[in-house]
């Protein structure tokens, strides 16, 4: 409006200047208040759940004074609290985890594979996923009774029907030779399988995630370029995807470490001095390689059900050991993760996105 | 009907002669009365088309009239859509690819397609190239480099990337990428290129070049593009076929088309009256 106009125009239609200064309308003011408890009251969620970590782990690093010394890994149990080691449950641990990798990642991935890339929409398939998505919610000591039920069961019913024991033949420098492998029902293979069903859910789900992550401009392109769908899920899909699989697979592998209800079922051993296989140190994987072969048969302990038994124990200097079994716990656990880390890494880069 | 004013008439590729002669040029595809479903709803209405060899072709038409659908089914990528259901026939060099004894994997290794947004794979330059014959089974690495060169040459993109092939793919511009894509479809050997608005998400400086790169390609390969935009058409292609609602409206030569089409409607699309 002109200058020569303005005076011609009643008082109202002239608004007064906003000042976007002053701070003056309190409305606006309490608004930007309440926003700003919001934020403080995330602040203290996260900062208290840290602190309450922090605590934690403060506490078992200071019970676990007495005893965290090098010989804890390299001793194994026993009845003196000063020389009780971790050394049967590592080992125990070692073997569990490497046969329930080599069982749940084929499983796991090949399923995730057939239910995002080449099952057909139905009923069926349907029903399948939303029950994978239950199935990791059942409390993994369910998964116990299975196991009992069903693997150590033909387990038992395997070595009898072996007289104890099995005969294989061993490919010797010159000769085959014969070896009898001794059956226990409560064997390695038995517990991973079991550990196996449980980590199987999360397996499927975080590989389906990964799966689903890969656009599907890729999976075209390549049926553009003459490539049958076995090749486009081969040579496209499935590597694009490897970062989340191989993360999804790790992390489920480290939660398989901390069960022990499962395994405390199938009757996993409390308290032995006894490495499976009777390999005490890494260097007899290679020089001893008929104990290797009997390890996945023989009884086990792991290193939470070591832990257990060493937290029940009457006498208090048992406290130290316990904490000094969840310290070694929480160091393979890190060491795992971040392996986990590191596999992620090196796939992310080698996929050039 | 009026002429339309020479805003309109188009200018010639460089180097390719415009005035194609169709009796000297056989059919590489032939569409006979198709319809295409999508579950129940109907996308093409009895749609036949000729498409002459080692000649472009381009399909016109406001959005969603189905060109890109009919785009899809001549080299069958619309079996990938469940639900989807074609009839008529199409023959391709002869063979009629609607046979349910036609292996569709080697039918897409001679009709070739490229995509509207470019999708190279989170691979090497060398890789994306070299993938199409590697899954068709060529494993010897000297055939593999001669053949990505010569790929990489064909699309114009040969001199940019020859000192970096093994870098990632996805490191190079938008109007690269879309070269790469064109050069990993000649990978296979295709006799004919589908190219669905191969230049529509690029700058005027790329679209130009893949114009020019149509130009060139277009003597040994046929192929058949989609494009909203008209100029591009008119530039780039031989014949132009006309889409509306479903239905192929008119077809003929390009000049024929945006000078004094046959059709009403036709008519209305070119001068803008709606699209």
């Amino acid at each position: 409006m002109s200058p020569a106009n303005s005076a011609s125009l009643p008082a109202s239609a002239v608004k007064p200047a906003i000042n976007f200064i002053s701070g003056a309308d309190r409305h606006i003011r309490r608004r930007l208040l309440l926003s700003q408890l919001f934020a403080w009251a995330c602040r203290l969620a996260t900062y208290a759940s840290l602190a309450i970590l922090v605590v934690l782990l403060a506490a078992i690093f200071y019970s676990s004074i007495g005893r965290l010394a090098w010989d804890f890994v390299t001793n194994t149990n026993s009845t003196n609290p000063a020389k009780a080691g971790m050394l049967a449950g590592l080992w125990g641990s070692f073997w569990l985890i490497l046969f329930t990798a080599i069982f749940s990642i084929p499983v796991g991935v090949g399923s995730a594979v057939y239910l995002e890339e080449i099952a057909r929409d139905s009923f069926l398939v349907r029903i399948i996923k939303i029950n994978l998505a239950n199935l990791a919610g059942v409390p993994s000591i369910v998964y116990g009774i299975l196991g009992y039920t069903v693997f150590r069961s033909s387990a038992a019913v395997l070595s009898r029907l072996f007289d104890g024991h099995c005969l294989i033949g061993v490919m010797g420098l010159f000769k085959i030779r014969l070896m009898k492998l001794p059956i226990y029902e409560d064997n390695i293979l038995v517990g991973a399988l079991t550990l196996t069903l449980v980590i199987l859910p999360t397996v499927i789900a975080a590989s389906q995630e990964a799966l689903r992550s890969v656009p599907s401009s890729i999976r075209v392109a390549s049926l553009a370029l003459g490539a049958t769908r076995w090749q486009t899920i081969w040579h496209q899909v499935i590597p694009a995807s490897l970062p989340g699989i191989s993360t999804g697979v790790i992390l489920s592998t480290s939660r398989a470490i901390g069960e022990a209800a499962p395994l405390i079922m199938l009757g996993a051993l409390t308290y032995t001095s006894m490495c499976p296989g009777s390999i005490d140190s890494p260097i007899e994987l290679v020089t001893r390689p008929a104990q290797v072969l009997r390890a996945p048969l023989d009884q086990f302990t792991a290193m939470p059900i070591e832990i257990y038994d060493w937290s029940k124990q009457p006498d208090s200097r048992f406290t130290a050991v316990a904490a000094s079994g969840i310290v070694v716990l929480l160091v393979v656990l890190l060491a795992i993760n971040s392996v986990a880390m590191i596999v992620r890494h090196y796939a992310s880069r080698r996929l050039r996105w | 009907m009026p002429a339309i004013t020479s805003g309109n008439v188009p200018p010639s590729v460089a180097g390719v002669d415009r005035e194609l002669d169709m009796t000297a040029h056989s059919s590489a595809i032939e569409a006979r009365h198709l319809n295409f479903f999508y579950g129940e709803h109907q996308v093409l209405f009895d749609v036949s088309l000729t498409v002459p060899e080692r000649s472009v072709t381009a399909l016109i038409g406001p959005s969603g009239c189905g060109k890109s659908t009919f785009l899809r089914t001549l080299n069958r990528m619309n079996d990938l859509i469940e639900g989807s259901r074609c009839q008529g026939e199409i023959l391709v060099e002869g063979q009629n690819i609607m046979d349910p004894a036609v292996d569709v994997v080697l039918l897409r290794k001679h009709v070739g397609m490229v995509f509207q947004k470019s999708t190279p794979f989170p691979k090497s330059i060398f890789d994306n190239v070299a993938y199409g014959p590697r899954v068709a089974g060529e494993k010897n690495r000297a055939v593999l480099a001669d053949l990505v060169e010569s790929c990489l040459k064909k699309a114009a993109l040969w001199d940019e990337v020859k000192d970096r092939l093994t870098t990632s793919a996805m490191s190079l511009s938008g109007g690269q990428q879309q070269r790469l894509c064109i050069a990993r479809t000649l990978a296979t050997n295709p006799r004919i290129i589908l190219m669905d608005e191969p230049a529509s998400a690029l700058d005027p400086a790329s679209t130009d070049r893949i114009e020019n790169l149509i130009g060139e390609l277009c003597a040994n390969y046929t192929i058949v593009i989609v494009t909203h935009n008209m100029q591009q058409a008119s530039r780039v292609s031989h014949q132009t076929a006309f889409f509306y609602k479903g239905k192929l409206i008119e077809t003929g030569p390009t000049m024929k088309i945006f000078t004094h089409p046959s059709e009403k409607k036709t008519e209305d699309y070119i001068t803008g009256r709606f699209g």
